[in-house]
């Protein structure tokens, strides 16, 4: 056998077999996690493959290093077929792969692609030397610039090849089918051929070694979602967004104390994470100036898992070993702010390219830490007034329905009688005092559009929502108990909420076997239908914040914008908008906690965002949290006098009278915006 | 360290109170109990106790109705035992609950008893102090902490203005607290649901109550003040106004 | 057996505390109903020279020892109980206090005398005395007759002014023995710890503003501070508040805090419960924000609104702000 045949094996099976010893072990961490089954609806799984994987769906989100990884994916792809011809003609001399090898277009395909990626990467250097976007802070930049580097040197080596190849053995269907290949030729062309013979084989061997190195380096880092993205899209969850899956239990504690508790599903999330930063660019928490960045989560778990992986799996534990096990994952490797900061607003897991979820290992270690009692005493007090009271103001359930006391015509009570209609009202709503005025709104513009519905009066709970997402299931299982005893007992043909959250609970995680509306989708039907009777038209400039629950968690975003069309009302969008939409910061169960470490308010930066905007008068909510956190904002910023916070339907209501007021009683503030 | 914890249920605030047919009593139709929120302290600073230096943690109620979620709460927070005195109590006075607790607590063995060092209904001494003297042990009331030292404990007594007098007490001995060390703790309600499933409460007959010792109520009112507080209406906005203008006109603005 | 009235006296490290003004306030009201005399008992160590201020007394009687120069709950119940068990008095009358709580009830144990606390104000009714006391947070008042021969009486600051219970003149003072059984003490005083100092003196402040447990969110302490510093004052706090540890003991008023006189207090979701309510009686103008309107705080304060803190709070500092030209 010549020696260069020999070397290329040795050197592949040198590379294949570190590649397969590093992958094997992290396969075989992954087998500490506890069963998941991601599995049926395969024809939605493929078609996930195809848009998200093939299409590059959600990369193009963010446009241009969008498209240089287009470009990285479909090169490595097609031009996955000239490393395998490399190594088998390396192997085989005069080796011809059959037809792929031969066939003109795929060759001239895989030259424009070498350029392509060579200008990707380019791109790629750039913004991480010269531009280094604050979403690759924390990143491993140095595999980033290496990586590239490596890339770069494959395509160039390739099309040095390429073009060396075509000057040794003459015209023939490649020039004409590779003209790049063909220009590089040109470097070399003037050479003696005794010259680039050797030449070739440098450029051979630069390009096989780069190829094999870089196999090694896989699974070692932020690149291993090469091997693990088309898997982890596939597998990815399909569940509803608001549906949080429980916890598994162990020695009757829930939630996830070490990393073995989680599940292999969610650990093969952390290996496909390529460190992008989308998350964290986009997370409310991290730009409010909270120690949590989605991203640095999911790094910390998967080096944490390695590490101890690693410990665990090993024949002998000696000393550092013992010390590796002893590491507690929420304390030392992960701190407690960090897991408290997560607001839960679903943007780092819309954003991912490869469909990490982010909020699931939160949920879990909250879960865990809750146990320990390890969360702020704010927090808890607020737990012990939800578990006493079924209400986070700690009032009696006696008070809940003292809100309608407002009202001239009185409301159905739903467990008198039936209606078909079930308004099931909400904590903020029922019980904060500065949103009554909202609510008894609300009753009145149901009543104008002939709604038949009813209240559960006293009966009423909280929905438990952000009791789940803060990690207390038991006391989410209590309540919904609860709400579900009374619930079964009344007639009702479908339920509406103001609450995004409510609205979230009850219709994915409460198993109503009946249609759950948020308000919004309610005014739209009965605006479109003509039950509501629009009497004038607004003419308001306005922008509408999208609530995280009901956009990006229930894809609820069009329905509120016809309303406010409908009224006459022109909607200007902020920068961030539907799916990108700015959480106010309360979700999560933040608005239960202390607030340390804050630097910019999510609320003061989103009321800064719509002032911007010209001519808007009006800043828009469809949310009891965000008509508390947004008025507070307007203040604490200092924009008084520049923008209104209206709830959806003040407007609606003033839409339905046939005068303008004279002076609209908005609760505190004193006069209009001047235009 | 062997604590026992008198646990007392008492209305809860946060309802409206009425007063019932006779005037001089609460009216218990609609009244809601809750656990005296000092009593949760007393309890916390039990757990701490155990939890720093060991022992045992027993809680002691009287079934006045839901009494069990606190006891089966009480196991999830850490305490060993928990009994429940049963019998008919309506609106029994101290003098009463602690002659029924008296011949329980003669039964158990312990260093300390841990209660609250009043609670809101008092009108009769407080629980700690009138089981203090009928066990005939000693008292020390308006605790915030509690350090075991050699066959006694040292404990810190609030005076007004926040000065503490350190005081060394033999034991065994009750203690009134009013506030633990650090705040109750809360127990996750999975936890509870644990100590529901796993956990006896267990039960014991009361006695003949004896409410000798306290004083009769002839009326219960709702206070009608002497005075009562100008009462400014409107919108923020306008109280906001109102004050502002009264400050001013109280020379507190310049 | 007699229709007196004695007062125990509450004296800290040489001093006189005002309860024990108050208490012969309503010993005076008792004792001049009674048609009896109204004894002050003192106890103390090389004390007997605070009973000159106990001119509202008829008689003071004063016991010494060494043991009594300092409260401990042991030592002045076994005095207390083993002097006036032989006078048997009509009421006896103590401070519903840190020092009055630990002894009133096991005088009354001893003396197998009834015991009565909470006591705000007295009466003389039919020839009998009366006890008017609060309950429920303030929210509600229970009275009735002391039953007799003896009756042991707590009494909470603020249902008399302590200028009521001071009187010119020094009153004729007898000495009596301590009781034997002062020796086997189970009761030791160790020392005292003085209070951190503390950022601030509540006291000295002319402007306070006090948050209570109807603020609801600690979110909602930053506000307040906001609207103290642009009044020119500080926060203060209730028990709640301290307990949760949203703000530091020396900015607790009331019972076990500190009692304040400031010229302005302004009680943010204060319920008025007579702990807190007994630490700001004498502020000049006191104005309550407490969606409530039942809140007991009501029958103190002398301006209020049941408005929403968290909605007033910044309108209130933006308008004093622009009030005070800034």
């Amino acid at each position: 056998m010549p020696i260069k045949a020999l070397l290329v094996l040795l050197a592949f099976f040198a590379s294949l077999a570190v590649f397969g010893y590093r992958l094997y072990r992290r396969f075989d961490h992954m087998r500490l996690g506890q069963p998941a089954s991601p599995f049926g609806q395969w024809d939605e799984r493929i078609k996930s493959l195809v848009i998200f994987v093939l299409a590059q769906g959600r990369l193009f989100r963010f446009p241009a290093p969008g498209l240089a990884h287009f470009f990285f994916f479909w090169g490595f792809l097609i031009l996955f077929v000239t490393i395998l011809r490399a190594l088998l003609e390396g192997i085989f001399p005069g080796f011809v792969l059959p037809w792929l090898g031969t066939f003109g277009p795929l060759a001239l395909l895989q030259d424009l692609l070498a350029v392509a990626v060579t200008i990707g990467v380019i791109y790629g250097l750039y913004l991480r030397v010269v531009v280094k976007p604050e979403r690759y802070k924390g990143s491993h930049q140095g595999e980033g610039i290496l990586v590239l580097s490596f890339v770069l040197v494959i395509m160039l080596s390739l099309l040095c090849m390429n073009g060396l190849r075509q000057n040794l053995e003459g015209g023939s269907v490649a020039s004409v089918w590779q003209p790049v290949s063909t220009v590089a030729g040109l470097l070399f062309v003037k050479l003696d051929k005794a010259v680039q013979r050797p030449l070739y084989e440098i450029f051979y061997w630069i390009h096989l070694g780069v190829v094999l190195v870089f196999l090694t380096l896989l699974p070692g880092g932020k690149h291993f979602h090469i091997i693990t993205a088309p898997f982890n899209v596939a597998l990815r969850n399909l569940e509803p967004r608001g549906k949080l899956l429980p916890s598994p239990q162990f020695e009757g504690l829930t939630g996830v104390r070490n990393v073995e508790q989680f599940t292999w599903r969610q650990m093969l999330d952390w290996y496909t994470c390529s460190e992008c930063g989308r998350c964290q660019e986009v997370c409310p928490a991290y730009s409010s100036g909270l120690p949590l960045s989605p991203k640095l989560l999911i790094m910390s778990l998967r080096a944490h898992l390695f590490e101890r992986g690693t410990a665990l799996r090993a024949a002998r534990k000696d000393g550092l070993l013992q010390a590796l096990l002893e590491k507690r994952l929420v304390g030392d490797v992960i701190s407690d702010d960090v897991v408290w900061a997560c607001m839960t607003c679903y943007a780092c897991d819309q954003e991912c390219p490869l469909f990490i979820e982010h909020i699931s290992p939160i949920v879990d270690l909250r879960r865990y830490l809750l146990t320990q009692q390890r969360a702020d005493a704010m927090l808890m007090g607020a737990l012990a007034n939800l578990r006493r009271y079924g209400n986070s103001f700690g009032k009696s359930d006696r008070q809940r329905a003292m809100w309608t006391r407002g009202l001239e015509t009185p409301i159905k009570d739903i467990r008198k009688e039936p209606a078909q209609t079930l308004w099931f009202v909400g904590d903020y709503a029922s019980y904060s005092p500065a949103l009554t005025e909202i609510t008894q709104a609300t009753a009145r513009v149901f009543q104008q559009a002939g709604i038949d519905f009813g209240l559960l009066y006293d009966a009423e709970r909280n929905a438990g929502n952000d009791l789940r997402r803060v990690g207390e299931e038991g006391l989410f299982e209590l309540l919904m108990t609860k709400n579900k005893a009374v619930l079964d007992k009344c007639r009702f043909k479908e339920i509406v909420t103001t609450d995004p959250h409510t609205y979230n609970t009850l219709k994915n995680e409460y198993d109503m076997n009946r249609p759950v509306y948020h308000y919004t989708e309610v005014l739209d039907r009965a605006i479109a239908s003509g039950r509501l009777p629009i009497q004038r038209q607004l003419g308001y400039t306005l922008t509408y914040h999208d609530p995280c629950y009901l956009g990006r968690y229930n894809g609820i975003y069009d329905a509120p914008r016809r309303v406010l069309a409908a009224i006459g009302c022109r909607v200007v969008e902020m920068p961030r908008h539907r799916d990108r939409s700015l959480c106010c910061g309360a979700g999560g169960g933040r608005i239960w906690m202390e607030e340390k470490g804050i630097k910019e308010r999510s609320g003061e930066n989103r009321i800064r965002e719509a002032a911007a905007l010209d001519g808007v008068q009006y800043f828009v909510v469809a949310c009891p949290k965000d008509m508390t956190i947004y008025r507070d904002a307007v203040k604490t910023v200092g924009q008084e006098g520049r923008i209104v916070v209206k709830d959806i339907i003040e407007l609606v209501e003033e839409a339905l009278e046939a005068q303008p007021k004279d002076c609209h009683n908005d609760g505190g503030l004193s006069s209009y915006p001047k235009r | 360290m062997d604590i026992v914890v008198p646990i007392k249920f008492v209305p809860d605030l946060v309802e409206e109170l009425e007063i019932d047919a006779s005037g001089a009593a609460l009216d218990r139709t609609f009244l809601r109990l809750i656990p005296n929120e000092q009593d949760d302290h007393a309890l916390e600073q039990a757990l701490l106790l155990k939890e720093r230096h060991g022992g045992t943690v027993t809680v002691l109620t009287l079934d006045t109705g839901d009494v069990d979620e606190t006891l089966f709460t009480a196991v999830a927070k850490g305490a060993d035992r928990v009994i429940k005195i049963t019998g008919d109590f309506a609106g029994l006075n101290n003098h009463a609950i602690a002659s029924l607790l008296h011949p329980v607590l003669q039964n158990l063995s312990f260093d300390l008893i841990l209660t609250g060092t009043q609670a809101v209904d008092d009108l009769d001494g407080s629980l700690g102090t009138l089981l203090a003297a009928r066990l005939d042990l000693p008292y020390v009331g308006y605790i915030t902490g509690v350090m075991p030292a050699d066959g006694n404990v040292v404990v810190r007594k609030e005076y007004p203005g926040g000065l503490i007098a350190e005081m060394a007490i033999r034991l065994p001995a009750v203690l009134g607290i009013q506030a633990a060390e650090k705040p109750p703790r809360y127990v996750v309600t999975s936890l509870v649901m644990q100590a529901m499933k796993t956990a006896r409460i267990e039960e014991i007959e009361a006695g003949q109550a004896d409410s000798r010792g306290a004083a009769g109520v002839a009326r219960m009112f709702r206070p009608e003040a002497a005075a009562h507080a100008e009462m400014i209406e409107g919108h923020p906005d306008q109280v906001a106004d109102a004050l502002v203008a009264l400050l001013k006109e109280r020379g507190l603005l310049s | 057996m007699s229709q007196d009235v004695w007062v125990t006296v509450e004296t800290l490290r040489g001093e006189v505390l005002e309860i024990s003004d108050t208490l012969l306030a309503a010993g005076r009201v008792l004792a001049d109903g009674l048609g009896s005399k109204l004894i002050a008992l003192l106890l103390g160590h090389n004390a007997e020279g605070l009973a000159r201020t106990l001119g509202a007394a008829d008689r003071v009687v004063y016991v010494d020892h060494a043991v009594l120069a300092d409260f401990t709950p042991d030592a002045y119940r076994r005095t207390i109980a083993g002097v006036v068990e032989g006078p048997a008095p009509r009421v006896v009358l103590f401070g519903h206090t840190s020092m009055g709580m630990d002894v009133a009830c096991g005088v009354s144990h001893d003396l197998g005398a009834p015991l009565v606390t909470s006591c705000q104000t007295v009466k003389v009714k039919d020839s009998q005395p009366w006890y008017v006391s609060l309950t429920c947070g303030g929210k509600i008042v229970a009275e009735g007759e002391m039953p007799g021969p003896t009756c042991i009486v707590t009494m909470i600051p603020g249902g008399y002014k302590p200028e009521a219970g001071r009187r010119e003149g020094a009153p004729e003072v007898s000495r009596v023995a301590p009781p034997t059984t002062l020796g086997d003490l189970r009761v030791s005083l160790k020392g005292y710890v003085e209070p951190p100092a503390g950022d601030v003196d509540l006291t000295k402040e002319s402007i306070l503003v006090g948050v209570g447990r109807g603020i609801q969110q600690r979110d909602n302490l930053k506000p307040a501070e906001e609207l103290a510093a642009v009044l020119g004052g500080v926060v203060a706090a209730t028990r709640p508040i301290v307990d949760q540890g949203w703000l530091p003991t020396s900015r607790l008023v009331g019972k076990s805090g500190k009692t304040v006189k400031p010229r302005l207090y302004l009680a943010l979701g204060i319920s008025g419960a007579p702990e807190h309510v007994e630490g700001i009686r004498d502020a000049a103008l006191i104005v309550a924000i407490n969606t409530d309107e039942k809140a007991p705080i009501y029958d103190l304060a002398h301006f209020g609104a049941a408005v929403d803190v968290s909605k007033l709070l910044p309108i209130l500092t933006e308008k004093i702000k622009a009030a005070k030209g800034g």
